[in-house]
């Protein structure tokens, strides 16, 4: 066998299954890469070796005695730090949380886990997800596996990262924004923020609870689609989760795109896109058309309007959300201080770093009395505007397509400075969340400096079967391996 | 900028958001707040006369279940996240005299 790292989750879980190998030697090999790279990347912010191992072991006792079936049984994932896991501290990349130990496991992780799934660790991420560089977090940043001078995006960069550098052989994140597609982006993995209620949100620790949705990063589509199988339920914890009979995701994974109909907004075309990204998808727009797939430009319109509207809406929802970080029922304390409401602003203000700060107060003043009627409800109503305009594309066609991000990852330390120019990396994810709709990245070539740049797919509600159909078509026609068509190093 | 926030408009966001900003702190957080709402702002070139302001982007009805108490008592482990703890409750500074 190669290098059991290079194997997607859905290999690695075929080949336990064939006694291959076990999920023993597999939590090994990650965990021997992760003490190796770690310094490098900083992709996590706990690693579990005791329990990974000790659940490996579990597990491939649990395959051998026929007990667990999942294709995924066995294969060793990383989690984002923003969803709580029993026992393992869960820290969202914040000081305000540097020692909080969940007494429960959120529902997607515990799905993963009744499928058999060992968990590595905790992933790094901006603080409570609030960036789009993995800079933001507490615990210092993650750097790019395909160049470590540049960022892996955010907020979910640990996830992507690890997944890159094989730290894991899949992962979890969370996009609020774009926080799973961007960095699928930056790093050259495949990611997917399913619909808006697809997988339940319990357990997961929320910023902007109308927007988060769980999601896969991983290396290939049919990972995608398995794990998408395994996470998706409907859960009477979640008010917003949805019940749904169309899972059988893997059922989507055909090559023949025939009768597919692709709308391509030129507004996700025009000024501010690199040509260096624009090109890749240009060409892998001609391989789906050569698939079978009819490619079309249209006007998507109300582009410009999506991130002071996201901004509003997030800000707002996050002020709410945060309030519950108090230094009484978990988490961080201050020192020293004068009576109740001095230690809750104390240990907030020292347990918050500045992007959270940021957005609290944004949201207080949206929702204030006398500002809540032009900012918050303004917001709320661009939004209903923006969901319209993308039905309407949806009554034409089964699929839009465009960049996930309009340059490749920039350099750490280029970023934090003026928050407005970080947001707008996020012009071409954002409106799919406030839409609530599907959307996914595949990578689909480099810059010429070597980084990965992505393609997204962007669907109408619940058509998650679409995206993985042409991803899946696109991949076949690559040759069967995002990684091998792009970033296979010389010599390996 | 068009967007000029007072001292007394960064106090008042500061008591809604329960945060302590030093001095520079605030001179920062009054630039950023003004020109994030300069941002916002660009929302007002939209005619939404007539449009319901969307909360959710599916039909959703309220989710009512039976008041019944299905997990168990985790005082123990629950107490453990306490910063501080006492006789088996979360102890708090004092709230009254």
């Amino acid at each position: 066998m190669e290098n059991i790292l290079d194997l997607t989750a859905s290999e690695l879980g075929e080949a336990i299954r064939r006694k291959e190998t076990t999920a023993v030697e597999a939590t090994e090999a990650a965990l021997e890469n992760i003490r190796e790279n770690e310094k490098n990347y900083n992709c996590y912010v706990t690693v579990d070796e005791e329990g990974a191992l000790e659940s490996a072991r579990r597990v491939q006792k649990e395959i051998e005695s026929g007990k667990l079936t999942s294709p995924l049984a066995g294969v060793p994932v990383a989690i984002k730090d923003n969803m709580c896991t029993e026992g393992l501290l869960t820290t969202c990349s914040s000081k305000i949380l540097s020692n909080f130990v969940p007494t429960y496991t959120s529902e997607a992780v515990l799905n993963l886990e009744k499928a058999g799934a060992v968990i590595l660790g905790k992933t790094n991420m901006d603080e409570f997800a609030m960036g789009s560089t993995t800079e933001t977090s507490f615990y210092g940043p993650t750097k790019n596996p395909r160049n470590p001078e540049h960022v892996p995006g955010g907020s979910s960069g640990g996830s992507a990262a690890a997944v890159a550098a094989k730290e894991c052989f899949y992962a979890l994140g969370s996009d609020t924004g774009g926080s799973i597609r961007q960095p699928a982006s930056y790093c050259g993995v495949v990611g997917m923020k399913p619909t808006y209620g697809r997988v339940s949100r319990y357990g997961l620790i929320a910023y902007g609870s109308s927007l988060d949705q769980i999601g896969p990063l991983c290396r290939s589509v049919t990972d995608c689609a398995m794990i998408l199988e395994a996470i998706c339920s409907h859960d009477p914890k979640d008010s917003t989760s949805v019940e749904r009979k169309d899972n059988r995701f893997t059922d989507a994974l055909e090559k023949d795109l025939s009768g597919m109909k692709i709308g391509i907004p030129r507004d996700y075309f025009g000024e501010g896109l690199s040509d260096e990204v624009a090109s890749p998808i240009r060409e892998a727009l001609e391989v789906l058309k050569t698939a079978g797939a009819k490619v079309e430009e249209f006007d998507l319109s109300l582009v410009e309007y999506a991130i002071p509207t996201y901004y509003t809406i997030a800000a707002a929802e996050a002020s709410s959300n945060l309030e519950r970080f108090d230094g009484i029922k978990y988490g961080y304390r201050t020192e020293s201080y004068d009576g109740l409401h001095n230690m809750y602003k104390k240990s907030r203000s020292e347990g918050f770093g500045p992007e959270v700060k940021r957005r609290i107060m944004l949201g207080s003043f949206v929702l204030s009395s006398g500002y809540y009627d032009a900012y918050y409800l303004k917001a709320l109503r661009v939004k209903a505007l923006i969901k319209k305009a993308f039905d309407e594309a949806f009554s034409k066609y089964d699929l839009i397509i465009g960049p996930a991000a309009p340059t490749t990852a920039p350099k750490l330390g280029e970023s934090l400075s003026d928050p407005i120019a970080m947001y707008l990396s996020d012009i071409y994810t954002i409106s799919v969340n406030l839409a609530g709709l599907p959307g996914m990245t595949v990578p689909c070539g480099k810059d010429r400096n070597g980084l990965p740049v992505g393609m997204q797919l962007i669907g109408d509600s619940f058509r998650e079967n679409s995206l993985l159909k042409a991803a899946y078509a696109y991949e076949t026609a690559l040759g069967g391996s995002f990684e091998r068509a792009f970033f296979k190093k010389e010599g390996r | 900028m068009a967007n000029i926030i007072s001292d007394e408009t960064i106090e008042y966001v500061g008591i809604l958001a329960k945060l302590e900003l030093s001095g520079e702190e605030k001179e920062k957080a009054k630039a950023d707040m003004g020109s994030m709402l300069d941002y916002i702002d660009k929302l007002s070139e939209l005619d939404t006369e007539g449009i319901e302001p969307m909360s959710h982007v599916f039909p959703v009805r309220n989710v009512w279940r039976e008041d019944v108490v299905t997990n168990g008592d985790d005082r123990e482990n629950i107490l453990k996240n306490a910063p501080e703890e006492k006789n088996g409750m979360f102890e708090v500074p004092k709230t009254f005299d």
